[in-house]
């Protein structure tokens, strides 16, 4: 099947002149594709850039130094997925502050941070919400739970971003030379298809919904190779299986309910218009910039850090000066190094050998 | 990692239902899924929610892929992520 799918792939490309970059948006399929050497299948002139897709990876500087400005206040207690723990901020990360004397817990599920509320009243329990579109709603959930069950001592931090809003203010930069993308699987089996819509009508470019297994990826870049050699821009759905074209209603119509779009600092890349998601007026008593509010200055990129291109697709992580010599998982300069879906740890964990 | 689970339902009490994955059981809410769902169904959990669900056959490969990737993620964890791994399983922000 896999080889089937490769050859078809190769006969696409020969009836294509140029060479064809894919912009693969999600970090879980960068590693996938590096994992399953997907690279090693294509063709020559076919080259998968990674795009920013990584929620970990694009938490500027600035919210990483806030939640820690935070933390070292004596009645909060800040609650964190564990791959934010290591993402530097200006100076330090939420592991640092934790060795420090911060209460900082590591939590599964928002509803586990609610519970570490109910737990301890007496304490302001901050859940640091970073995610894209696949975990908005749930946060949207756990707030609808604290309302319901009174725990008034909820609060989250939202560095929250949506995907098709970055798309198209990278789009509309220029900065980004994909000739059609390979779209994130949860986010859309979430949001569906339509989001997208204005990749097909507005750039007239391809994009394929595609899932993470090898013959997935091959399948979402031989649709995407079929369009363009037929002339066409359309949105397709190779993850049937998962993603329904209309997504998942009620959880968007959740999200919508608590989030409404605001703009959002992308670390590397700046801020993009409509890309971010903050509490709406009426749930303002969650949001605990509305009770804690440090001064907290604009972060420094480190000094040679590529992550910023890496993740607009313009350069490759092996193209960074410091990959695999100053910056490497155990001893990260920018976070596309820290977290597991960054670009350059997985091209780091699966070609690393080869390269460095 | 950061791939939304499949996982089976083996019991419902409203909102709440446990599933079992990978041997493990866990609690999950259901507050955000937009069909029913009944006992041997497999849904999509992502950080303790359901999110979608999925047939059986499909679900049983996405297992598959998964456990090689956490398994290759296993050969190289920093004792501090190994500690909130053992602690809770998986614990991440959730990508794409």
């Amino acid at each position: 099947m896999i080889n089937k799918v490769a050859h078809k792939i190769k006969e696409l490309k020969s009836a294509i002149n140029r060479t064809v970059r894919l912009m693969e948006v999600c970090g879980t399929h960068t590693v996938a594709i590096c994992r399953h050497g997907i690279r090693d299948l294509l063709p020559e002139g076919i080259k998968l850039l990674s795009g920013p897709g990584c929620p970990v990876c694009v938490t500027s500087i600035r919210a990483v130094d806030t939640i820690i400005a935070i933390s070292r206040h004596k009645d909060v207690i800040i609650t964190t997925f564990g791959d934010m723990m290591r993402v530097p901020g200006g100076g330090k990360s939420l592991s640092n502050a934790k060795s420090e004397g911060s209460d900082i817990r590591i939590v599964y599920s928002p509803l586990d941070a609610l519970k570490i509320a109910k737990d301890n009243r007496g304490k302001k329990v901050v859940f640091f919400a970073a995610g894209f579109e696949t975990t908005a709603p749930l946060v949207a959930g756990t707030i609808s739970e604290a309302e319901h069950a009174g725990i008034d001592n909820f609060y989250i931090y939202s560095v929250h971003k949506t995907i098709p809003p970055a798309l198209k203010a990278l789009l509309d930069s220029g900065d980004v030379l994909a000739d059609g993308f390979i779209l994130p699987g949860h986010v859309s089996a979430i949001i569906g298809k339509a989001p997208y819509n204005f990749i097909a009508l507005d750039y007239h470019k391809p994009s394929v919904i595609t899932g993470f297994d090898a013959i997935d990826i091959l399948t979402g870049v031989m649709m995407i190779l079929e369009q363009i050699v037929n002339g066409k821009a359309l949105v397709e759905n190779q993850y049937t299986r998962v993603v329904k074209d209309e997504g998942n209603l009620k959880a968007v119509s959740i999200m919508n309910e608590y989030f409404e779009p605001s703009d959002a600092q992308w670390r590397g890349i700046g801020v993009l218009s409509g890309s971010g998601l903050e509490l709406r007026s009426r749930f303002k008593h969650r949001d605990i910039l509305s009770v804690l509010n440090p001064d907290v200055p604009e972060g420094k990129e480190p000094e040679a850090c590529s992550c910023g291109d890496v993740l607009k697709g313009i350069k490759l992580p092996v193209d960074c000066g410091l990959f695999g010599k100053a910056c490497t998982p155990e001893e990260p300069v920018g976070a596309c190094m820290v977290s597991s879906e960054g670009s350059c740890a997985a091209y780091y964990r699966y070609m690393g050998i080869r390269i460095v | 990692m950061c791939l939304a689970i499949p996982s089976k339902i083996v019991e419902i009490d409203n909102f709440r239902a446990m599933v079992d994955v990978y041997g493990a059981r866990r609690e999950i809410n259901l507050m955000l899924m937009p069909e029913e769902v009944g006992i041997g169904d497999y849904v999509l959990v992502h950080a303790g929610f359901a999110i979608q669900k999925i047939e059986q056959e499909p679900a049983h490969e996405a297992l598959k892929v998964i456990s090689a990737l956490i398994e290759d993620a296993g050969k190289e964890i920093d004792p501090q992520n190994a500690s909130s791994r053992d602690m809770d399983g998986d614990s991440s922000t959730g990508s794409g």
